[in-house]
């Protein structure tokens, strides 16, 4: 425990880009246009990697996450000595054994027998090695019927599987995974992960790449997330893989956000003159639009999270306010304040009004905020249009905003519906499961849903009494 | 300091060098009848050709430094398929082996290496054919006994070119087209099909200046002259021999970390 495994001070990698590519492959032109030395000269340079530094201690479980191009792989290519850093040091201590491609290497025309020693070999193991492993190897890949055919008759889970069982009987000090456990069939991949814990128990070090954020919040001690080369974020697995799931989101909230500007200011021009006072209610086809008399109008509508910052992203168990800014031209005493929540396929999700909830109208004068806070969303994963209005009490709209404003939920169960009540599951009898060991964001914002086992119907009541609160001034 | 490294590291890949070899050995013939008797039926087939082409079609006149004309022919074409055939593998190995070399920490010189120890193995395994034959016609006299000297030049020689020339075929890739003309013309600039002492002029010249005849002319004396007294020319070329692997050990360690990339 006292000397880190891997340690990385410092590390870049730049790869070079030749814009003459095409030309260059060809010795010929390369000499005949005399371009040789230009076309040698990189124009072009690419940094996957920009000054990480990190340690992994011996004997845990270290992820990388990361998007796309974020330099994941080329990470563990370092890692593995198949490529040299351009800068930094690098220092891995112990056997390695990267699971990047399984089966590299693997000749088609001999038997699997030879290739299982072969491979064992190229992967550091001594002949000795080999023999004393090879019925396990054969065993852990269930392969005993076929290993003496030719590897090329082998189907290409069969190819995986035996790729996997002897790089993983290489019995590396540390593992390095790239994605490779989306091979072979649930069994057999339920039997990898068997492995993999138990290397963890054995105090092995293992360095895992993955999309799979509930894998490496299950499986790591620590992550790390690269983000265009760089460490954006390092610690506790879920510190960051909730940051990455933030960030991620926050991708889409610019998108969102963008949409949200353009539209309100398309419709708010283009439906400028009032038209046809539609009812509130859903009449016809769900349509976005503004229209209305404008004696009251909504200026702004912005969506706000529990600590006041704009945002149009937000998971299940947040509070989302919506907030309108209203001005009257004129004093005006009779008007009703409501939002409504559509999904993507305009179903109704949830509407209200000042009215509904019997407020009595005063006065509405000058400018004013309106807020309506949702305190606990429970929708499910999607994304809402809102519906904003002020209108008499026999519903002539004032300023009526029709689907302008989206918002996205954001969730890692993938439940259905249009609502998602608080809820538990509980088994009794002959049945048996195996309980996930994280419950993604269930237990990050909704406890309730695992402890509360009575007071789910309370809940629910209080969330439509409790959002009532519409304040006016 | 870089070719004390390189052949370290060789030497530490040993193992895995000796077992690839042998899969080459194995995979080559698989499936087919004759199977491993094709690393002697090729040769055969080879001298019959020649045999019938210099022989028949084009008759010479009768040179006695070359009678039996198959025999000393024999003598050298064996070692020159060995060189012949290691180069025109070697341009190739790299890019077949690319998912090695991109996906699992591989020495990539390895490759080459074990293409030319393929070869060689061959040569070897040819050569009882040859000594079979020189027994036919009471030949074999005791200077064969020195074959492992031209052997290992040649050795040094090959790997060093193959070194080079894999290493540069990743980079440009038309090198492998070239290189079948560049071999075929070194093998007419070689005294295979002809007697190195009969030559004069600059196709003497050209033929002292060429590594390979060195070695051809021991070959054929100490097989089928059975003398040798060709001891600066052999020395000669592994001096060549020798810069040649550290020229190749240089480029292969210069362009390594570009290997992963390119292939």
């Amino acid at each position: 425990m006292t000397t880190p495994a891997v340690v990385a001070r410092d590390v870049a990698k730049v790869y070079r880009r030749f814009m003459h590519r095409n030309q260059f492959k060809t010795l010929k032109s390369a000499l005949l246009t005399g371009s040789v030395i230009r076309d040698l000269t990189p124009d072009q340079t690419f940094t996957a990697l920009d000054g990480v530094s990190f340690e992994v201690p011996k004997g845990t479980t270290f992820g990388v996450i990361g998007e796309n191009g974020s330099g994941k792989s080329t990470m563990l290519k370092l890692l593995a000595g198949i490529t040299k850093p351009t800068r930094g040091d690098l220092r891995v201590d112990g056997r390695v054994s990267a699971l990047i491609e399984l089966g590299a290497g693997f000749h088609p025309e001999i038997s699997g027998r030879e290739n299982v020693a072969i491979n064992g070999i190229m992967l550091g193991l001594s002949r000795r090695e080999v023999q004393e492993r090879f019925a396990d190897i054969v065993a852990f890949a269930e392969m005993e019927r076929f290993i003496d055919a030719p590897v090329k008759t082998y189907s290409s889970g069969m190819y995986a599987r035996l790729g996997f069982a002897v790089a993983i009987h290489v019995d590396p000090d540390v593992l390095l995974i790239d994605e490779v456990l989306a091979v072979g069939d649930e069994a057999f991949t339920r039997k990898c992960l068997d492995k993999i814990g138990e290397f963890r128990r054995r105090g092995k070090t293992i360095l895992l790449v993955t999309h799979s954020l509930g894998l490496a919040e299950k499986m790591c001690d620590e992550v790390l997330w690269l983000r265009q080369g760089k460490i954006a974020d390092e610690g506790d697995p879920k510190r960051v893989i909730d940051a990455y799931l933030t960030y991620v989101a926050g991708g889409e909230e610019t998108l969102l956000a963008r949409e949200h500007g353009l539209s309100a200011g398309a419709s708010a021009e283009e439906a400028a003159p009032a038209r046809a006072p539609g009812d509130p209610a859903l009449a016809g086809g769900y349509r976005e639009g503004r229209w209305g008399s404008r004696e009251i109008e909504i200026t702004s509508v912005r969506l706000l999270d529990d600590r006041g910052h704009e945002r149009h992203v937000y998971v299940p168990g947040e509070s989302l306010t919506i907030s309108l800014a209203v001005t009257a031209r004129a004093p005006v005493d009779d008007f009703v304040f409501g939002v409504g929540v559509f999904n993507a396929d305009g179903v109704a999700v949830y509407g209200t009004n000042t009215h509904i909830e019997e407020f009595k109208p005063g006065l509405v004068e000058g400018t004013g905020e309106v807020a309506l806070v949702l305190e606990d969303l429970r929708l499910v994963e999607g994304t809402y249009l809102l519906d904003v209005a002020a209108h008499r009490r026999d519903g002539t709209p004032y300023d009526y905003h029709r689907g302008l404003y989206t918002f996205r939920m954001k969730s890692r169960i993938k439940d259905v519906g249009v609502y998602r009540p608080p809820h538990h599951w509980s088994f009794s009898g002959g049945i048996s499961l195996t309980v996930p060991e994280v419950r993604p964001e269930l237990d990050l914002h909704e406890t309730e849903g695992e402890i509360g086992q009575t007071d789910g119907n309370g809940d629910g009541d209080g969330n439509e009494n409790g959002n009532g609160g519409v304040s006016t001034s | 300091m870089r070719v004390a490294t390189q052949v370290r590291t060789l030497f530490r890949y040993r193992l895995l060098i000796q077992s690839l070899v042998g899969r080459e050995l194995k995979a080559r013939y698989r499936g087919s009848i004759l199977g491993f008797f094709w690393s002697f039926v090729n040769p055969l087939l080879q001298l019959l050709t020649y045999g019938l082409v210099f022989g028949v079609i084009l008759p010479r006149g009768k040179d006695p430094q070359m009678e039996p004309y198959l025999l000393f022919f024999f003598c050298g074409i064996l070692p020159w398929t060995w060189f012949n055939s290691s180069l025109l593998e070697a341009s190739g190995v790299l890019i077949a082996g690319g998912s090695l070399i991109k996906k699992v920490m591989f020495p990539a010189e390895v490759l080459p290496v074990v293409t030319v120890l393929t070869n060689l193995a061959h040569f070897l395994l040819g050569l009882p054919i040859l000594i079979l034959c020189l027994i036919l016609y009471g030949r074999l006299a005791p200077s064969a006994l020195l074959l492992p000297l031209p052997i290992l030049v040649q050795l040094i020689l090959t790997v060093g070119l193959a070194l080079i020339i894999s290493a540069l075929t990743v980079h440009f890739r038309d090198l492998q087209n070239i290189l079948g003309h560049l071999v075929h013309l070194w093998f007419f600039a070689s005294p295979v099909l002809y007697y190195y002492g009969a030559r004069t002029g600059k196709a003497r010249l050209l033929l002292r200046l060429n590594p390979m005849s060195h070695l051809l002319v021991s070959y054929q004396q100490m097989l089928f002259e059975g003398y040798f007294d060709h001891w600066r020319g052999l020395f000669a070329t592994l001096v060549v021999a020798a810069l040649a692997f550290a020229l190749g050990a240089f480029l292969f360690d210069r362009l390594r970390d570009t290997l992963a990339e390119e292939v």
